[in-house]
């Protein structure tokens, strides 16, 4: 991880429009990505973790989502603005995607060659022999056997782990500056959990790629990133380097999720703390501070007003009308 | 051995349970019969107020072993006693009056409510069914108690008895799904990844509705779970399967600070912690490879493609459950022979 920072998310805004009203899924998210970094974006289903992601590549279904405000600068680009054309060149080039579930995101119908030597020859300009040979490659990396076998069979000749495997590989295969991965892991067993995300930190920190990982375990983002956000309803309610975060959660929510994790390393026995009530409905969401109701050290403020985000010092920055700016 | 633990305290005892999914034949006519080995000789008992902990990778036939206890499957063979009685020899109507006992809680709240009922009678749905058929003595006034009863003490509003599934949200629909459960008053309830599609937060307030649960009842779970922080939380004893066996079991805290078996050795190792301290000195065993698909016969030990201490009389003749230590059993020849 460098300072150097290759992207940079500002106020981002994506609204979806329903019948029932607006959902704010995005609702003013900043943050910082450095070279090399491996960030990580926690938060429980519907916090709007996917939908930040996908914001950032503009890939949100218009009509009914729309990026509403905020600006995604990639490389002097803003990339909320570009062109579809010019977009298309940084999608899968880049930057790439390896999303939840490798079946849904590979052509069933296409040889792994096929879909792999498309996207190379597209982004790269090799020929196809070139591109075939640079696709096996990117398969041998990412540890599938005799891949110049496997390379011509379909998708659904390999096993779940082995498909995430494809898709890391081909998402890799462009030497991308940022590869998002959203819940790569969250389908797949624990012990092949552990493969794929290792292969995931080799070949990232060999490429000097730079990581976003979504997910929703702890567990995961303890062990792979430098850096964390955790979301809440749409909004970053705290960010921090990792260590930092789980050392010393700041936010009520951030504290009250690291508490009730279940934990290998600690016997049972005690009782599990646990956040009381249900996330929240995020349609026609008040501008107060939406885990107030669930919060145990709620004010009067904080269902008045939304919490300015603050920097407490140490790079750790919180949403919370609990704390002050750091002088 | 489990076999011979079948005191009074003792409410469920399974005895070489095997549920074998036919899948054809091997070519046109007169081929072999192919078969899906799900669950292949898994036997163990669980005391009244005991919960076991049932957990395993994808595949390796957790569920099915739920369900075969369940008699939803009707096992190829083995043994189902509860409370002495085996259900897979009772007859249809015999069955129906013992699986009074016997509930089941299922993984996906949106999949096992049905979405044109409402919550309240979802909840009396079982009681319905079994006053209807002569087994339970309710009257439509105690029915309609017990339904708010129910609801309170699962943590819903007894005002939300006319609301239908869709406006609950996944956390609350698994309380309905639980009151479900508890409206005949079972003893042994089948949790089969009961909070595995709930949200950290909302995770943790239905474990601890399951322990409240067992205190006041009396409960006994057979708990299913692919995640193994949560099968610590909840369980007494822990039961590790892989490829439709059980590879070790023994008591919580024994088995999650002193694993015997390898294949145990590394789902504990894989297991994410939620610490970066810990986790950045973590030394983790990396299995190589995938869970074999179960549909062939296999000789031998049936972890022997991926485990990382195979020997080679493994390969020939596979290992049985025994006791390695004190109330420790492990299918492993690297404890005995």
């Amino acid at each position: 991880m460098t300072e150097e920072v290759i992207l940079q998310v500002k106020d981002l805004k994506t609204y979806f429009h329903t019948d029932e009203g607006i959902v704010k899924a995005v609702d003013g998210v900043s943050f910082d990505l450095h070279k090399g970094e491996t960030l990580g974006i926690v938060g429980e289903s519907g916090s709007g973790k996917s939908v930040t992601n996908l914001s950032i590549i503009n890939m949100i279904p218009n009509p009914p989502g729309r990026i509403a405000g905020g600006e995604v600068l990639f490389g002097g680009q803003d990339l909320v603005k570009l062109p579809i054309g010019e977009l298309r060149k940084i999608r899968g080039n880049k930057i790439s995607m390896i999303f939840q579930d490798p079946m849904t995101s590979l052509n069933p119908f296409l040889r792994i060659s096929t879909q792999m030597i498309e996207t190379i020859v597209l982004h790269q300009g090799l020929d196809k022999k070139a591109a075939k040979a640079k696709a096996i490659e990117m398969l041998k990396l990412a540890g599938i056997p005799a891949p110049e076998k496997r390379i011509d069979q379909y998708p659904h000749q390999f096993s779940g782990g082995m498909r995430q495997r494809v898709m890391i590989a081909m998402s890799l295969s462009c030497n991308p500056e940022i590869l998002i991965a959203d819940e790569p892991t969250s389908a797949l067993d624990v012990t092949i959990q552990a493969q794929i995300l290792d292969i995931i930190r080799d070949l990232t920190a060999r490429l000097g790629t730079a990581v976003i990982l979504i997910t929703h375990s702890l567990g995961v983002v303890a062990g792979m990133c430098d850096t964390l956000c955790v979301m809440y309803a749409g909004r970053i309610v705290e960010r921090g380097e990792t260590a930092e975060v789980f050392g010393e959660p700041k936010h009520p929510y951030t504290q009250g999720l690291i508490k009730s994790v279940p934990r290998l390393d600690k016997a049972s026995g005690d009782r599990l703390f646990s956040i009381r009530g249900q996330p929240p409905n995020v349609i026609d969401l008040p501008d107060c501070c939406p885990f107030y109701p669930r919060c145990d050290k709620a004010m009067d403020v904080c269902k008045r007003k939304y919490p300015a985000t603050k920097d407490t010092g140490n790079r750790h920055a919180v949403a919370c009308w609990l704390y002050t700016e750091a002088k | 051995m489990a076999n011979n633990m079948g005191g009074n305290d003792t409410l469920l005892d399974v005895q070489d349970l095997k549920m074998h999914f036919p899948m054809g034949r091997k070519g046109l006519i007169g081929g072999k019969h192919q078969y899906v080995y799900a669950v292949d000789g898994v036997s163990f008992t669980i005391k009244k107020g005991e919960t076991l902990g049932l957990v395993g990778e994808s595949g390796c036939g957790k569920s099915t072993t739920a369900r075969a206890i369940a008699q939803l499957y009707k096992p190829t063979s083995g043994v189902v006693n509860l409370n002495g009685r085996d259900l897979t020899k009772l007859k249809a109507k015999e069955l129906h009056a013992a699986r009074k006992g016997m509930q089941m809680v299922f993984q996906d709240p949106y999949a096992s409510l049905n979405p044109r009922m409402t919550s309240g009678d979802i909840i009396a749905e079982p009681m319905k069914i079994y006053s209807r058929k002569g087994l339970l003595a309710i009257s439509k006034k105690e029915m309609d108690e017990r339904v708010e009863q129910l609801m309170e003490r699962v943590g819903l509003s007894r005002f939300f008895r006319n609301r239908y599934p869709h406006e609950f949200s996944g956390g609350q629909r698994q309380r309905i799904g639980i009151a479900r459960a508890l409206a005949l008053r079972p003893e042994l309830m089948l949790c089969d990844e009961a909070v595995s599609a709930l949200d950290v937060s909302i995770q943790a307030q239905i474990l601890n509705l399951f322990k409240d649960l067992q205190d006041e009842f009396g409960l006994t779970y057979l708990f299913i779970a692919h995640d193994l922080a949560v099968i610590q939380y909840i369980s007494t004893r822990v039961a590790v399967m892989y490829l439709g066996i059980i590879a070790e079991i023994s008591g919580s805290a024994d088995l999650y600070k002193k694993p015997l078996h390898p294949y145990t050795q590394a789902l504990l190792s894989a297991a994410p912690i939620p610490d970066p301290g810990i986790e950045k000195d973590r030394k983790r065993i990396i299995l190589t490879g995938d869970v074999p698909s179960p549909d062939k016969e296999r000789v031998g030990c049936y972890f022997y493609d991926r485990c990382w201490k195979r020997m080679d009389k493994c390969k020939e003749s596979r290992p049985q459950l025994k006791e390695a230590e004190p109330g420790h059993e492990v299918a492993c020849f690297l404890y005995h022979d």
